[in-house]
């Protein structure tokens, strides 16, 4: 579904990636981990179109999508939910759902002008979508209530309602359970796979191991702007390259720190 | 009716102006509302007033003519350099656009043969009625409300919020601020159009910074959450210095100590004081 060959990316002397190769496969759950500053939302950069590769092709449905506008990669089927999050704080909840379905409008200027039936029709056709869409998320109740006021572990449901509303064949989470407790998460992780049954494909970026391990079908890690790993999340457990990536530092800073100063 | 006729010889030019500002306002509205920062309205105003007032003494066209013409080459012109300028954000957009009103005024003022250069254009009809500037008004008014409460307002507050993520809802960023900034330039076009057929003389510094502070402060006065905000502004600022005319010398200063009162205490403008949802929307989560 999306092919990652050989991508690099340089911000100054500081090489982020360096020939990434990805396939992320349809209809699946594929996870990317590692390290802080390992490249991993450089890699949603990318592919979302914020960032353009310095070398390499990121392919989507077999449609080269490393030069295209954020937003025609959007109106293809990629859509994403932010690290930070970020909502328009300041709209209300069905408004934020609202913006993301003009991505495919359903009435154009001329009836907003001219033909105030056809567009009231169709605003009430998308204010329905869009009820339906925060009813997904749990959300329904709120609808009318500012964004802004919504607690973490909402807003970060209601992002996913938003991205929803672009009609995505794939979904791009950074992070989605960062800051969330127990019961979110798993509420979290049951949305998730409830959307994957339904046909979606997910692409998830994620600290939480346990999560991560429960969740995709396949996992990919990051490391050093490389991908050092690829599998199943049993093989990805075993990988000692992994682990190495993960725990290394901790096995060596107290005794590197000890030699160091005399 | 003789009050009336007393009434209007006197406040006609002020009731004009009413006008005309409400539609700058309302064309600094739409970019303000986006979140874009230009201050290039000024100087799409003079292009309108210089287009309109020579095709109606130069070549003696139709007044309705000269006014649909005198908004089509700002609108043309907002096309033209809107594609590069508006890549640029925040102060970067207002350099840029403040540069480009100065390069108008300085065309102006140095294309003699055709604009009669620093000495201005004199002469223009006086055909402006008071029922244009209503009729251009009402109908403005009426697009503007209109698109704000569709889908494309909604757009642009979200652009305002977050253009990254907006952009990433599969909306064209930049189709839309060219839009705002096209149509901003087409409704200050025809602001000035209109000021030129009832000023009978108009020149270049008439279209320079200070006309494009103002513009921006009618704007931010106002307030950009509705197409309301700006009609407050723009009768505001137009009224204040009559009001205050009994303070003589001292107008300025009370003029600039209330739009500083109003900035501090409603920072998003007067629109927002009236604004039904106002408390829930202002006040955090939690208190």
């Amino acid at each position: 579904m999306l092919t990652l060959s050989s991508l690099s990316l340089r911000f100054g002397g500081l090489q982020v990636l360096q020939g990434v190769n990805l396939t992320v496969p349809e209809h699946g759950i594929f996870g990317l981990i590692g390290p802080n500053g390992a490249g991993k939302t450089t890699v949603f950069n990318l592919i979302t179109g914020l960032l353009r590769p310095g070398a390499g092709t990121i392919e989507f449905l077999g449609q080269r999508i490393d030069r295209m506008l954020p937003y025609r990669i959007t109106r293809l089927g990629v859509a994403r939910t932010f690290q930070s999050i970020r909502l328009f704080k300041d709209m209300t909840l069905i408004e934020n759902v609202l913006v993301a379905l003009g991505g495919r409008p359903s009435y154009g200027v001329t009836s907003v002008l001219l033909s105030w039936g056809s567009y009231r029709a169709a605003e009430s056709r998308d204010s329905e979508v869009a009820r339906g869409l925060l009813s997904k998320v749990g959300l329904a109740g709120k609808a009318e209530q500012r964004a802004g006021a919504l607690s973490y572990g909402e807003q970060r449901r209601l992002e996913i309602a938003r991205a929803l509303a672009t009609k995505p064949k794939l979904l791009l989470l950074d992070e989605p359970a960062a800051g969330m407790n127990a019961v979110e998460k798993r509420q979290l992780i049951d949305e998730i796979v409830k959307l994957n049954a339904g046909g979606l494909g997910i692409f998830i970026i994620e600290h939480d191991m346990s999560m991560i391990m429960g969740l995709c079908h396949e996992i990919a890690v990051l490391n050093f702007g490389g991908v050092i790993a690829r599998g199943t999340p049993a093989q990805i457990r075993a990988n000692p390259q992994v682990i190495e990536a993960y725990l290394g530092q901790d096995e060596q800073s107290p005794s590197q720190t000890a030699s160091v100063s005399p | 009716m003789e009050w009336l006729e007393s009434f209007w010889a006197t406040y006609s030019t002020l009731v004009l102006s009413i006008g005309t500002n409400v539609l700058l306002a309302l064309s600094i509205y739409l970019t303000l509302a986006t979140g874009l920062l230009t201050v290039a309205n000024a100087a799409f105003m003079g292009i309108g007033a210089y287009t309109a007032g020579l095709l109606t003494t130069q070549l003696g066209l139709p007044f309705f003519i000269a006014l649909v013409l005198g908004s089509l080459l700002p609108a043309l012109v907002a096309l033209a350099i809107g594609r590069p300028t508006l890549r640029l954000s925040g102060v970067y957009l207002a350099m840029a656009t403040l540069a480009f009103g100065e390069v108008v005024r300085i065309f102006i003022l140095n294309a003699e043969g055709l604009t009669g250069g620093a000495l201005g254009l004199n002469g223009i009809p006086q055909l402006t009625q008071w029922f244009d500037v209503a009729l251009a008004v009402a109908l403005t008014l009426f697009v503007l409300l209109r698109l704000a409460r569709s889908r494309i307002g909604r757009t642009m507050e979200a652009i305002c919020q977050d253009e990254t993520a907006t952009e990433l809802m599969g909306l064209n960023v930049g189709a839309y601020k060219l839009l705002v900034f096209v149509l901003g330039a087409m409704l200050a076009g025809l602001a000035g159009g209109l000021n030129a057929h009832f000023t009978f003389f108009i020149s270049p510094d008439e279209y320079g910074f200070d006309r494009a502070v103002e513009i921006l402060a009618m704007g931010v006065l106002g307030g950009t959450g509705s197409p309301w905000g700006a009609v407050i502004g723009g009768l505001l600022i137009t009224l204040l210095p009559e009001l205050l005319r009994g303070l003589g010398h001292y107008r300025p200063l009370i003029n600039g100590v209330i739009l500083i009162l109003i900035i501090l205490y409603s920072p998003r403008g007067i629109w927002d004081l009236f604004r039904p949802d106002r408390e829930s929307r202002r006040l955090p989560a939690a208190h």
